[in-house]
């Protein structure tokens, strides 16, 4: 779950992380008076996408009534297909250097990642590998202040700096490992009249690890409402533009699925993972969701392993009986529990393939039919 | 022979008597897997499928000479079950629960490197050395005996690609399932590292999918390999920045795309299938049959 920049900061206050003076603002009530408050003003859009500055998400009035046509207009807006429901006014600060810093999770070496640059302010992507230092930690060890003065002298941070940025980066790496992050970054880190300070806060927390935070439910989504519908009973589903839905157990198998529906000249209509051990209530509810899409035509392709063929095919059964299905369904059901599954979708007078092959083709093929 | 598992496998069964723990170690019986004993707290004293279920690891193996623990529990409680086999001195862990939380993952698997425990998952379908051992959770029936290693990234594909090497008559040496995670114990390039010094097998499969670099990095290792590689990678026709299901599966800013991935394998000198019925073939080749 990717935080928006004011309720990283908050989170950053907390944990003694340097950061504008600044407040939240959902509507423009009180907006004028606190930014009469603030030297020099800035008003930034929350929203997830990147770039919000190019895409005028980003504003600097001069005056406190300035500010708050600035929110309402910004409030207003849509940037990237995202509607602003908040904007955070702020403190400009004085730049006189811009860093970048961030803690992030190497997957491939399976430790916690830092990565610096005293080039910041911008994609860091666009910053020469050679200006980019990359430390990997020790879970075991942590962040010492001493790893954050070796980071400081390989980014070239003059001896005064050292110290401040070896604290915030202790401070950093002790709120990774505390909210559960797979990122924090600060991008610019703001070098402004000799203090660090964090002038942007991007944190993402594990959605895996909701659990140890539930007073912090999800309120940060980009999904559809069929999405989250999906998300609710544990599937992962994408929609796509195609004409042929997809319901398959495994991420793999689904996007193995999806290239043979493209391999045989069809369109997938979705991505859905209906997981490993699906039982028959989420597979029903899975199909329900596949059918609010109305596809040409689905296409279900069960390898089954901690996935049972019997309760998969219960599930189609059901949801036949009870709401029906008004399109076709081509059913591939193998591994455990198939012989029960398929005796179950013979009763309700359905088939199943064998082949993953076979049952894709037919499925293109009933999906080109539906289409004339 | 086989890699990490074998007929002298002892198997405990951590979380053995939830539903998924208790269905598996049937699976697993079935098999002929050698499964010893099985661990759910406050349970001791119990039997699941004539399995006797004890309090603690260390309880179980003072009574057996387990070498090798399989995990069940659900995510939360993962990372202090990894921990208790870990402790007690169990060398090789398969976990197969999913949605563990990453910095559990991080915390696993320092343990494990600093111990020297070979851990497979989270998040896996687990490994099979066909005719020997199991420790797992995929279907008994689409596996046989002989000379191809395959290693996987998902699942299902696996088993859609190893029963399509049965059915061709190819049979394996071992199957293993790396995890879907961001963070897993054995990589690719460590299990190839282990077929390679395997007698028994002759040619391995990678099933490999978009997202990462985990298939660039096993190119690295592949160029060295005297023993030829066949590949097949899932996501040909996912749109770019879509996550699709595995923490994996996700491309972004043109990193751990299709492209790049198929680019590496073939220039490391491995075949690339198109297909995943089309492994069977290209593994017939690399035989020389």
């Amino acid at each position: 779950m990717k935080l928006y920049e004011y309720m990283g900061k908050d989170i950053f206050r907390r944990e003694g992380i340097p950061v504008p003076r600044g407040q939240a603002f959902f509507n423009s009530a009180g907006v004028a008076d606190f930014a009469a408050s603030l030297p020099a003003i800035v008003v930034k859009s929350q929203v997830l996408a990147g770039g919000r500055g190019k895409a005028g998400g980003i504003k600097f009035p001069a005056s406190a009534t300035e500010t708050e046509v600035a929110a309402q207009e910004l409030l207003a807006t849509v940037i990237r297909d995202l509607p602003v429901h908040a904007v955070l006014v702020e403190e400009k600060l004085k730049i006189d250097r811009e860093y970048y810093v961030a803690i992030t999770v190497d997957g491939g070496k399976r430790k916690p990642l830092v990565i610096a640059s005293a080039q910041g302010g911008v994609d860091i992507e666009e910053v020469a590998e050679e200006h980019i230092v990359k430390f990997h930690v020790d879970v075991h060890a942590g962040i010492q202040p001493h790893f954050g003065r070796e980071v400081a002298r390989r980014m070239g941070l003059p001896a005064a700096e050292s110290k401040q940025f070896s604290e915030l980066l202790v401070k950093m790496y002790n709120l990774f490992r505390k909210y559960d992050a797979e990122l924090v970054e600060i991008n610019p880190l703001v070098l402004s009249s000799g203090k660090l300070i964090a002038a942007d806060a991007k944190l993402t927390i594990d959605d895996e690890a909701a659990f140890r935070y539930p007073e912090w439910l999800p309120s940060v989504e980009e999904r559809t409402e069929r999405e989250l519908k999906a998300a609710a009973i544990g599937i992962s589903f994408v929609e796509l533009d195609g004409e042929i839905g997809v319901m398959a157990n495994g991420a793999g198998i689904t996007m193995a699925t999806l290239d043979i529906i493209n391999h045989f000249g069809g369109s997938p209509r979705n991505f859905m993972d209906a997981g490993g051990g699906a039982g028959t209530e989420a597979t029903a509810k899975a199909l329900e969701i596949l059918l609010s899409t109305k596809p040409k035509t689905i296409v279900v392709n069960i390898f089954g392993g901690i996935t049972r063929c019997d309760d998969v095919a219960r599930a189609f059964a059901q949801v036949k009986e009870t709401i029906g299905i008004p399109v076709p369904l081509v059913i591939r059901l193998v591994g455990t529990n198939e012989e029960a599954g398929v005796e179950i979708l013979r009763q309700q007078g359905m088939s199943a393939y064998r082949s993953i092959d076979e049952a894709v083709a037919k499925a293109v093929e009933l999906a080109a039919k539906e289409a004339v | 022979m086989a890699i990490i598992i074998d007929t002298k496998s002892v198997i405990l069964v951590q979380g053995i008597t939830g539903k998924q723990g208790n269905f598996h170690t049937s699976q697993m019986l079935a098999y002929g897997a050698r499964v010893a004993a099985g661990v759910s707290p406050g349970k001791g004293g119990q039997e699941v499928h004539g399995v006797p279920v004890f309090d603690t690891v260390a309880q179980a193996m003072e009574q057996y000479p387990i070498t090798a623990s399989i995990i069940f529990i659900p995510a939360p409680g993962v990372k202090d079950a990894a921990f208790e086999a870990m402790s007690a001195g169990i060398k090789t862990l398969v976990i197969i629960t999913e949605h563990v939380p990453l910095h559990d993952e991080l915390d696993i698997m320092a343990y494990a490197e600093k111990h020297q425990v070979t851990i497979i998952g989270p998040n896996t379908f687990g490994i099979i050395s066909p005719g020997q051992s199991k420790m797992g959770i995929m279907p008994n029936s689409i596996y046989t005996p002989g000379p191809v290693g395959v290693v996987a990234r998902s699942g299902t594909l696996s088993y859609e690609i190893a029963n399509n090497l049965t059915l061709s008559g190819l049979g394996q040496s071992t199957v293993v399932g790396l995890g879907g995670d961001r963070v897993v114990g054995l990589s690719f390039t460590e299990v190839l590292a282990k077929f390679e010094q395997d007698p028994t097998t002759k040619v391995v499969v990678l099933v490999g999918e978009i997202g990462g670099n985990a298939e660039e990095e096993a190119s690295l290792y592949i160029k060295e390999m005297t023993k030829p590689v066949v590949a097949f990678l899932a996501g040909s026709s996912a749109p770019p920045g879509k996550r699709m299901g595995h923490a994996g599966a996700i491309i972004e800013r043109g990193k751990g795309t299709f492209q790049s991935k198929v680019a590496a394998l073939t220039l490391a000198g491995a075949k690339v299938a198109a297909l995943p019925w089309e492994v069977a073939e290209l593994v017939r080749e690399a035989l020389g049959e």
